[in-house]
């Protein structure tokens, strides 16, 4: 998995697709999630989009894309039930799938425990 | 009472690292409902236990600042004072958690002000400021009111006890010195004004606070809603009202501050409470329907607009005995009789979306125009949806009308609906 500085996550599958969600401890930071506003499946982003608003009981957040590429595939599960992103933030709970056209944007991002201490 | 405040904030939840750029935080309504600015130093002081740092300047701690952090709560500052914000249930527990048994909340920072009548009685003294039958409010008793101005705006809202030799007024912590300073202006000499600044003021809320009260003192059982009465806890003189701002049963309890910590603790022992902190107690109050000062009213909103008029008893309007003689009379007597042109209403967005402070409302989907906004929302924890409350045009204050909020550039159908969100369990 990557990180990035802005609490999100990466893990890269074997086709090459990148699913995305928001680290635990963001997920802790923003207190009880109760919507979600996931992007559309075929959409392109590029890096710095908003691609994801998520509100919690205090207050709205947008996520920002990673990297640019062709959303794949959305979780409507959060969607339908947001209170699962503070369960599960770093496994069930994903926010999107998203086809890459340039994996070495991922490169520069922090690994677990480069991750661990940022928040530390 | 409500927790007052004047400017809207924006706080939330920022992360604790990095500035934020990607996952960043748009404007967002206060994490606590809390509104006043925290400015550039948040105050999330976790766990901190130092207080050799302070500085005079800084923000004022109430008597249990130290158990809060024990707690584990999340301090913000709010109204000049660093607060519990939440604690580690968070705020949707917090909010469930109290309507479902007992919480406990720390209103330290809200003032406490007594009256004395010397060469006049207080009560009629009193009535000079605030639209209320204060001279018809029985001995042991509580009323709600607020305090108007020449054009027939809110002040401040309060509450308004009558001990019998004194008044007691509780009034909103952003708005205290100023409160303080009107009722000297009005009032002095001829009745005292007291600050009280040496206790702490406790509100216990929820359906079991009646049982966790009694084991405490069983004589608390036997008050109704909105009597108050002197209660000896633990051996400490204790000023009870059965009252609070949640929508709940329960009581708010003004404790010597000596003692407060040592009264928290017993009060918090029991299995069926919790500490709560400001941001539940915000939602909580938005479910009941009842208005956030310098949010849902201010210097502008009338009382009628805020349709807060069952709060201006018969006496103190146009035919009554002692009608009128309040700042901003003639405004809020003719609202009275003729209605206002605007009124402050529950919305209930129609789509997951919480619609929050500041969301302008539209007629419809096209429209340029706005016709209202919403001066409070958020996610109803207990509604399990999100809520809100704001202003429409009398013509389109009728519950079951669609009106459209605009949230992050989209127009998403909202309706208008009855307030309470949530039916009050008040021990009536």
């Amino acid at each position: 998995m990557k990180f990035t500085e802005e609490h999100e996550w990466l893990r890269v599958e074997d086709d090459g697709i990148v699913v995305v969600g928001i680290t635990e401890h963001a997920a802790e930071q923003l207190g009880d999630v109760v919507f979600v506003e996931l992007p559309e499946v075929g959409a392109t982003i590029s890096k710095d989009d908003e691609v994801v608003v998520i509100e919690s009981v205090k207050a709205a957040s947008d996520i920002l894309a990673p990297v640019d590429g062709e959303i794949v595939e959305v979780n409507e599960t959060i969607v339908d039930e947001p209170g699962k992103v503070n369960e599960d933030a770093e496994g069930e709970s994903w926010f999107f799938k998203v086809k890459v056209e340039d994996m070495s944007q991922l490169d520069d991002m922090m690994d677990e425990a480069a991750y661990k201490k940022f928040i530390s | 009472m409500c927790d007052a405040t004047r400017a809207a904030n924006k706080t939330g939840c920022r992360m604790a690292n990095g500035d934020d750029n990607r996952f960043k935080e748009f404007e967002t309504q206060d994490i606590c409902g809390c509104g006043v600015p925290h400015g550039p130093g948040e105050h999330h002081h976790h766990h901190h236990h130092d207080h050799s740092h302070v500085e005079e300047t800084g923000p004022k701690r109430t008597p249990l600042y130290d158990l809060h952090v024990e707690l584990g709560a999340k301090i913000v500052e709010f109204a000049g004072y660093d607060m519990p914000v939440s604690y580690p249930l968070g705020v949707m527990k917090e909010h469930l958690h109290t309507r479902e048994k007992a919480g406990f909340f720390d209103v330290s920072h809200m003032g406490q002000v007594v009256l004395i009548g010397r060469r006049r009685d207080a009560a009629e003294a009193l009535e000079a400021l605030v639209p209320v039958n204060v001279q018809g409010l029985a001995e042991n008793r509580q009323r709600y009111g607020f305090f108007t101005n020449d054009a027939g705006g809110i002040e401040d809202d309060l509450m308004i006890a009558n001990r019998g030799d004194h008044l007691f007024l509780v009034v909103n912590a952003a708005c205290k010195d100023a409160d303080i300073a009107r009722l000297r202006d009005g009032l002095e000499p001829d009745v005292v004004v007291k600050h009280i600044e040496n206790r702490a003021l406790f509100a216990i809320q929820g359906p079991a606070s009646e049982a966790v009260m009694a084991e405490l003192a069983p004589a608390l059982k036997d008050m109704r809603f909105m009597d108050v009465a002197t209660v000896e806890i633990e051996g400490v003189e204790c000023w009870v009202s059965r009252s609070g701002y949640t929508g709940e049963d329960g009581y708010e309890i003004s404790v010597p501050e000596a003692a407060a910590v040592m009264l928290a603790r017993k009060i918090l022992d029991h299995d069926d409470v919790e500490p709560i902190g400001l941001g539940a107690r915000d939602s909580l109050r938005l479910e009941a329907g009842l208005c956030l000062y310098g949010h849902d009213i201010d210097t502008e909103t009338s009382p009628v607009e805020a349709g807060l008029t069952w709060a201006i008893q018969k006496v103190r309007r146009n035919g009554g005995d002692r009608a009128g003689g309040f700042p901003g009379a003639d405004r809020i007597l003719a609202e009275l009789d003729n209605g206002a042109d605007r009124r402050r209403v529950g919305l209930m967005p129609g789509t997951r979306a919480p619609m929050r402070e500041g969301v302008m409302l539209f007629a419809d989907e096209t429209a340029t125009d706005p016709v209202g906004k919403v001066t409070s929302g958020g996610f109803g924890p207990s509604v399990e949806g999100p809520v809100a409350m704001g202003y429409v045009p009398a013509s389109m204050a009728e519950t079951g009308t669609t009106l459209f909020g605009e949230v992050r550039g989209k127009r998403l159908p909202v309706t208008v609906a009855d307030l309470p969100f949530v039916p009050a369990r008040f021990k009536r």
